[in-house]
């Protein structure tokens, strides 16, 4: 199956840019479908991205984060060619894992 | 003398095992509470996301209220047409970031995100987040063990919470 991470990280030598765009409903439990009966809350709840065994970023999100959510940061450090690890799980226990070269 | 030899190889190997079994117990009971700690350490601020006001939300999750601050630069467009998408981002000139959060007065759970900056990491984030309605927009930063916040209020044309 095609990983649901997409991930772009570029490094200008001394710092890496990291861009993710994840594939989830990010449903909040908030909103009603056309029958008016509510969207059970589906959401992404905790984000990680590990570089060299350490966490360099980690996000928990609530049900109010976008559909299909985009997040960006910059860390010190991260060579061309290094791996980035990347790993979400979402309020029904589902994960999924990724691994992105730094460019 | 063959027999004894293998039957104590046998026995020895079956100590061995059975060492060897206490170890690997063993072994997995204590990353099992480094993990446990681990993760009480990273848990996933379950209150934090059901308070249904930004200083409960804030005091949830550092556990005291945050100082306004002109440090703290948060970019959110003035007018948001589609509630279900709102491009916000964050940066600071405040040292030593440990974490920074996202919140949304109005928003029937007002806490959106909450990020965690480990040293070496910018503290500068951009995401995108869903908007009821017309509402502030509160970023806290935490740095240096004090909590900062800047508030910015983007106008909603068309919800991104109600159906």
């Amino acid at each position: 199956m095609a990983s649901t991470i997409r991930v772009r990280a570029t490094s200008n030598g001394d710092t890496t840019e990291v861009q993710a765009l994840i594939q989830h409903p990010m449903d909040s439990g908030f909103v009603k479908d056309a029958q008016g009966a509510i969207i059970p809350p589906h959401f992404i709840q905790q984000l990680t991205f590990e570089y060299d065994g350490k966490n360099v970023f980690a996000a928990d999100w609530g049900g109010g984060g976008s559909k299909d959510p985009y997040v960006k940061f910059a860390f010190k450090g991260g060579k061309k060619g290094d791996d980035l690890k990347i790993s979400w799980v979402d309020n029904k226990g589902a994960t999924d894992t990724t691994t992105a070269k730094i460019q | 003398m063959d027999r004894t030899d293998t039957r104590f190889s046998a026995t020895r190997r079956l100590i061995l095992q059975g060492a060897g079994v206490v170890a690997l117990v063993g072994l997995g009971n204590i990353p099992f509470v480094a993990g446990a700690f681990a993760a009480a350490n990273d848990k996933y601020p379950e209150d934090a996301f059901k308070a249904k006001n930004e200083a409960d939300a804030i005091k949830a999750l550092y556990g005291k209220p945050a100082e306004a601050s002109d440090k703290v630069k948060l970019d959110a467009p003035e007018i948001a047409e589609n509630g279900a998408v709102v491009p916000v981002s964050v940066t600071t000139t405040l040292p030593d970031v440990t974490s920074i959060a996202f919140l949304v007065s109005e928003n029937p759970v007002v806490l959106v995100a909450s990020y965690k900056i480990p040293a070496g990491t910018m503290p500068s984030v951009a995401n995108r987040i869903k908007m009821a309605k017309t509402s502030n927009v509160i970023v806290v930063v935490e740095a240096g063990g004090k909590v900062y916040s800047t508030t910015k209020e983007v106008k909603v044309t068309v919800g991104g919470c109600g159906g």
